[in-house]
């Protein structure tokens, strides 16, 4: 006891969670026959094994269920939106892999369209087609990894370590393009860094090809089983209305029935040419979510199939593209359909080499302020499903 | 072995008391037993390895060892050399004695569990009903770690696990009185030498209830909310490390061994099996590690249930299950 009496208490107490914490023990040293009954407030994170990075969450709990819930972001920041005010338009790219670390090539994408969108660049063709196939792998891999991470948090653990099979598979494509296996740095404004080396359109054949055979054991191994089906149905349902007022997007957003894919609302690249599908799905629970990406997953590899096939010879760099760009004084929006959702670039310029404000809207973002308004009243181990089937990269909601 | 009248003899003869020669010979098969389940521990955690590493398209252990099998040892000296975590805010004895309550109740399990005809410690006429109530006191060590701990965590995993285990108990008693109807007996040797038919056969309903049941006891995967690690980090011994950790592993392996050793004795013909007599144990062993073996499986393989789903299952599907199976017995029997 000594060490609770010397602790002082502040004057005046942050209005959190907090501070209920110096209640419990100020009760503490009341007289023993006083019984006090209290819910039990419990610290999630920044690192716990299933907080998807470093997010931490103060919760109440009655027993088994959430009744409050106080999110604390900002374990990941590290002013990346700072950092762009402070380097030339090239060399903030690199910074864009680190966001969202899991679909690393549509970041870069989406900040080199912005840049040439800024600048007026025209980007070669080829190029076009070597980011949509190269984003497209990516977005179908960190779709699985999503799923595979929802049956870890199920506690099916063998799904996520048969995702590596897959995922190592494709590291070894970017790597001959890219030249590095995680943070990419693939997309230059312009263009992109590397062609396809020979034979590399025929390897991606074959992976999409043993992917898509694998596809159908991974549909078994959890969407197959009955007590991932029990623990996903139903739970954490969010209404189209609601999912919009809160600004979810992406495989989420759809899962609640609001067809809005940015691929198709505001076409970009050479999408249109593609031949592809938005699963839609309307009960909008974490099943409808998951199955969401499993669904898009496929389109994903539908779409690189048709680029494979379309993709025409010529330069992957646009010419002209001077080292050190100055687009014109001006401001521009760009966005792509992430992983995650719709990813926004905001970007201000003032006319010199380095720009004036970039403005990142993270997708992770939004739906995680969604999993905060859907946590309370459910059972802890659901909260947990919930927050996996949002799948915020923190990364990306940090910045 | 010598009979029991040669050592009384032998004891009279030299003037040693007969406790003493008790305690001696309790302390051999103690001894024994220790060294047989440390062995079965490093098989057991050897195969779990291999086993999760096969299904995971993994290689599990490959250095230690040939083919990694000496893993354990490393891990052991590492758990030994490993500095003693002990939270300043913990209750120093029920923290201290929790790994040991868990260790004791696993192992003194195994004293009535035979290993072969005539190859156990203790052929008690109430074996069945010892060996579903001993290893439960390994309750009480998980609520003495969890409230020893004083880790939120540890508490509301203690306090799952408790719920769990007290509740599958319940169905996994009721599950075997069907076996005690045919073979009439609570000797566990017994059971075993009326098993001209496997009881699986016999009582398929009673096998399921008792093997769902026996993974709960477990707090295996699908029912291991007890460590649930994406929920409480890792349930009622976040707080340990080190050799404590240690013991709550040790426990943990000793009961599944116990349990699947009491799952081929009750019902897949415990050491029968063609060849002569001396082949007994390596039959019962067989089938020990062929119910292990699917236990891991399952646990590699399967998501696990929410808190009030286990609940849901423990009371409104196993129990009446298990009552079903009582009434279908002893209405064929009597017929």
């Amino acid at each position: 006891m000594s060490k609770l009496e010397e602790q002082k208490l502040p004057d005046k107490l942050p209005d959190s969670l907090l501070e209920r914490e110096f209640e419990i023990e100020e009760l503490k040293s009341r007289p023993e026959d006083t019984i006090v009954s209290q819910e039990l407030t419990i610290n999630i994170g920044p690192h716990h094994p299933s907080t998807h990075g470093v997010f931490r969450a103060i919760m109440d709990m009655d027993g088994e269920i959430i009744t409050r819930i106080e999110p604390v972001i900002g374990h990941l920041h590290r002013c990346f939106e700072k950092i762009a005010e402070n380097r030339s338009y090239a060399q903030f790219m690199p910074f864009t892999d680190r966001m969202d670390y899991t679909s690393a090539m549509l970041n870069g994408w989406a900040y080199a369209m912005a840049v040439e969108k800024l600048a007026g660049i025209q980007v070669p063709e080829r190029a076009e087609y070597l980011r949509v196939i190269a984003g497209e792998l990516n977005r179908a891999i960190s779709h699985l990894m999503t799923y595979t991470f929802s049956g870890l948090e199920a506690g099916a653990v063998t799904p996520f370590f048969w995702w590596f099979e897959e995922r190592d598979k494709l590291l070894d494509l970017f790597e001959e393009i890219a030249g590095a296996r995680m943070t990419f740095n693939y997309a230059r404004i312009g263009g992109v860094s590397g062609d396809a080396p020979d034979g590399w359109f025929d390897r991606v054949r074959d992976f999409i090809k043993t992917l898509r055979s694998n596809l159908d054991e991974y549909y078994k191994l959890l969407f197959g089983n009955y007590i991932f089906k029990k623990r996903m149905k139903g739970i954490g349902v969010i209404s189209a209305e609601e999912a919009i007022r809160l600004g979810i997007t992406g495989p989420c957003l759809r899962a609640s029935g609001v067809n809005y894919d940015v691929r198709k609302a505001d076409p970009y690249s050479i999408y249109p040419r593609f031949d592809f599908e938005v699963p839609i799905s309307y009960k909008g629970d974490n099943y409808d979510r998951m199955y969401m990406r499993f669904l898009e997953l496929q389109q994903s590899l539908r779409i690189v199939e048709q680029a494979l096939d379309q993709i025409p010879d010529g330069p992957i760099m646009a010419e002209g593209v001077p080292r050190l760009v100055c687009p014109p004084p001006g401001e521009v929006y760009a966005h792509v359909e992430s992983s995650r959702g719709a990813l926004g670039y905001y970007i201000v310029s003032d006319g010199s080499p380095k720009p004036y404000r970039v403005k990142i809207q993270a997708p992770s973002f939004g739906n995680l302020q969604a999993f905060t308004s859907m946590v309370v009243n459910n059972y802890f181990a659901d909260v947990i499903m919930i927050f996996g089937t949002f799948d915020p990269c923190f990364g990306e909601v940090d910045r | 072995m010598l009979s029991s009248a040669e050592l009384l003899n032998f004891a009279n003869s030299h003037g040693i008391p007969l406790w003493a020669m008790d305690a001696f010979i309790a302390a051999l098969i103690a001894l024994g037993l220790f060294a047989a389940m440390g062995l079965g521990f490093m098989v057991q955690v050897y195969m779990e390895r291999k086993v999760s590493a096969g299904l995971q398209l993994r290689y599990g252990p490959i250095y230690v060892g040939p083919k990694g099998s000496l893993q354990l040892v490393a891990d052991a000296l590492k758990f030994i050399t490993k500095e003693d975590v002990f939270p300043s805010s913990a209750e120093p004895w029920i923290f201290r004695l929790a790994p040991v309550v868990m260790f004791a109740a696993a192992f003194l399990g195994l004293l009535v569990l035979p290993f072969g005809p005539g190859l156990v410690a203790k052929d008690l006429n109430v074996g069945l009903i010892y060996v579903l109530a001993i290893p439960s006191i390994g309750v009480a060590g998980v609520i003495m770690a969890g409230f020893g701990s004083k880790n939120r965590y540890a508490i509301l995993g203690s306090l799952r696990a408790a719920a769990q285990m007290i509740s599958y108990e319940v169905p996994r008693s009721l599950s075997l009185i069907g076996i005690i109807m045919i073979a009439g007996t609570m000797r566990l040797s017994s059971i075993v030498d009326g098993q001209g038919i496997w009881y699986i056969f016999l009582q398929p309903l009673g096998f399921l209830v008792f093997f769902v049941a026996t993974m709960a006891e477990l707090n295996r995967t699908p029912f291991d909310l007890a460590e649930s690690e994406s929920e409480y980090v890792n349930g009622y011994h976040t707080e340990y490390s080190g050799m404590r950790f240690g013991f709550f592993f040790f426990a943990e392996y000793m009961s599944l061994f116990a349990a699947a050793l009491l799952t081929a004795v009750l019902f897949l013909g415990g050491w029968h099996g063609p060849g002569p007599v001396i082949l007994a144990p390596v039959w019962l062993l067989i089938k020990v590690f062929g119910v292990i073996y699917v236990l891991m499986w399952v646990r590699w393989t399967f998501p696990r249930f929410r808190i009030d789903q286990v609940m849901d299952l423990g009371w409104k599907v196993l129990l009446p299950m298990a009552l079903v199976n009582i009434l279908v017995t002893g209405i064929i029997m009597s017929v």
